[in-house]
């Protein structure tokens, strides 16, 4: 199967950080997808629990390589929670288990030998609130590969300029990329900046956790058809409180809401036209029509 | 149309609030009041730093020049400080190279990888109570372990453990708080990216915490240069002999480079002149050395800071 060809070649390719960002990369990515429409990610029964309280209830799911999922659903649906179990970053908040599997290509993520570090190199991820580090842009970019041990400067150089040219940034900050901070950017930037770094991992998913919420419409613009021109590489899973933004960017819609009990669960998951014209749950209907959440 | 709005949602009809300081008239003044007692705090502050400062400047005048730096007590009627002003920064080097990493990295483990358990609770009251033990009693403790029950005798490591035992739980706490403070976005920024924890800390938190830390050391260093309890049983209260900076054998007690030598410092010797010195020039010696001392300590301080910054360029540059 490709998805495993591609792999192995990742994992033996001497530097995989520049084949797989290399500007022709993507192209070769979209045939591979055009033949085989690939699942990027499987989720089977996934529950996620804080101490006693259920916060997500029997969740399956599957997301298509080179797609956008949106999660969309009501404040305390659990969308954040769910997408926060693809890349284990739950494992970091006391008291939170979650159940059931998570599948990436295959491979089950919650199991207990597979490396965080590793996953999270695979599946990226970007915040509510963009969060550069109080570094350069550079550093801010060459972050992740340098953690994994990348020294070249010529390399490093070469990875920060493409990734923050595919992360639509590269023209506004060009000149001043080791004088000024990360922090120094508008909150657009900010965001692009963050995405960029993200990119400069070689992920093959992105997680965006209402990547714009905090942006203004036009820089709010500006991440969606970013979110678009990458789709064409990455796979991208998207929480929105903004349903225009859902119907929008995304290929597949996931609508959540909250149980009696207060859980989280899945309402229904379909194409985005689908879900927004002829939803098949009167829940859905009542939420996209604003009657509701 | 938006008069019903208001209506509906605003204040009822009738008389308006003026916008005359005078309806408001209490809160303002208390709004001032409070203004000017913390100003005047801050003010009480700085003139007491400034007056120690001053007094000290006036009384070493024409006492402290580079001879009654650079000589030893012995040398004059007017005696110098060479030895103990050595002494002091040995002791404060020493301390600090034992002292400084383990308050670190005990900080890195409270904030970073201890829970909250019995055992850091344990921990947390062993902090505090070391911290409140006074000084002569630590000095004490010195005294019978490391002079007696080692049979050390009065030297500079002896002084510098004990040192560190005063000052280490106020190292680990503030190098603790100074890691708390780093905001957990940013860990969760690295760690999303796969960085490992230590990653995380090594180069995120770490460089981010650094003015904090960089506080711990200052606060540890000037309790070191000050402190004079704790030394006077450990490290020694004797007049020092001529030092030979020549002598490099650490093994060697005659050697000033040696850790196994008594070594009186600069607070200890101003507290020794203070209680039984009897030369004619005795006040003056006393206001030259502590002019000396508050210098060493506004030097460190400075130092400390400036070296701070350029550390946090470089650590969060690499």
């Amino acid at each position: 199967m490709n998805t495993g060809d591609e792999m192995l070649a990742t994992a033996t390719h001497p530097e995989p950080l520049i084949r797989a960002i290399d500007v022709a990369a993507p192209a070769a990515r979209d045939e591979a997808s055009t033949t085989t429409s690939s699942i990027k990610i499987d989720t089977e029964h996934v529950s996620i629990m804080y101490g006693e309280k259920v916060a997500v209830r029997d969740v399956s799911l599957q997301v298509q390589s080179r797609s956008i999922l949106a999660l969309i659903g009501p404040s305390g649906s659990g969308k954040s929670t769910f997408l926060r179990c693809f890349n284990r970053m739950n494992d970091l908040i006391p008291g939170a288990s979650v159940q059931g599997a998570v599948h990436l290509e295959g491979e089950n993520v919650m199991d207990s030998d597979v490396s965080v570090v590793e996953l999270r190199r695979r599946v990226g991820m970007v915040f509510q609130r963009p969060n550069p580090f109080p570094m350069s842009i550079f550093e801010n970019v060459a972050y992740g590969p340098r953690r994994r041990g990348m020294k070249d400067r010529r390399k490093l150089e070469e990875l920060v300029e493409t990734s923050l040219k595919r992360a639509a940034l590269w023209d506004e900050v060009k000149d001043d990329l080791r004088h000024k901070s990360g922090l120094a950017l508008s909150g657009g930037q900010q965001q692009r900046l963050c995405i960029a770094r993200v990119l400069a991992t070689d992920p093959e998913v992105i997680l965006m956790d209402e990547p714009a919420s905090a942006l203004d419409p036009v820089s709010t613009l500006r991440i969606e058809e970013l979110m678009r021109e990458l789709r064409q590489a990455y796979t991208i899973v998207i929480v929105t409180h903004n349903m225009q933004q859902a119907a929008r960017v995304s290929d597949v819609t996931a609508f959540f809401t909250m149980a009696e009990d207060r859980a989280g669960y899945l309402v229904e998951v379909g194409p985005t036209g689908r879900i927004f014209t002829r939803p098949t749950e009167h829940l859905t209907e009542d939420y996209i029509s604003g009657r509701f959440g | 149309m938006t008069a019903t709005a208001s209506q509906a949602i605003g204040r009822p009809n009738g008389p308006k609030p003026s916008l005359r300081r005078g309806s408001s008239r209490g809160s303002i003044l208390a709004d001032r009041a409070a203004t000017a007692v913390l100003w005047g705090t801050g003010v009480f502050v700085l003139l007491l730093l400034g007056s120690i400062i001053v007094h000290f400047a006036l009384a070493a005048w024409g006492v402290v020049s580079p001879s009654f730096v650079l000589s030893d007590p012995s040398d004059s009627v007017l005696g110098g400080v060479l030895p103990v002003l050595w002494n002091s920064i040995y002791m404060l080097a020493l301390t600090m190279l034992i002292a400084v990493p383990i308050g670190i990295l005990g900080g890195i483990y409270m904030a970073e990888y201890a829970g909250d358990n019995a055992l850091t609770s344990a921990i947390r009251f062993a902090e505090e109570a070391i911290s409140s033990v006074p000084s002569i009693v630590v000095g004490l403790f010195g005294l019978i372990l490391f002079v007696d029950e080692f049979h050390w005798g009065f030297t500079a490591l002896g002084g510098a453990l004990a040192l560190t035992l005063f000052n280490l739980p106020l190292m680990t706490r503030l190098s603790e708080q100074a890691l708390r403070a780093v905001p957990q976005e940013e860990r969760t920024a690295s760690l999303a990216l796969g960085a490992t924890k230590w990653q995380t800390i090594r180069h995120i938190i770490v460089p981010l915490a650094i003015p904090g830390l960089i506080t711990g050391v200052i606060l540890t260093a000037g309790r070191v240069f000050g402190e004079a309890a704790v030394l006077l049983f450990t490290s020694g209260i004797g007049t020092p002999p001529h030092y030979d900076f020549s002598n490099l054998d650490l093994t060697n007690p005659a050697s000033p480079w040696s850790p196994f030598r008594p070594a009186t410092t600069l607070s200890v010797y101003i507290y020794k002149l203070q209680s039984e010195g009897l030369g004619i020039y005795r006040n003056q010696i006393i206001d030259g050395a502590a002019a000396i001392l508050i210098s060493m300590v506004l030097i460190f301080n400075l130092g400390a800071r400036f070296l701070g910054r350029v550390l946090t360029r470089r650590l969060t540059a690499a």
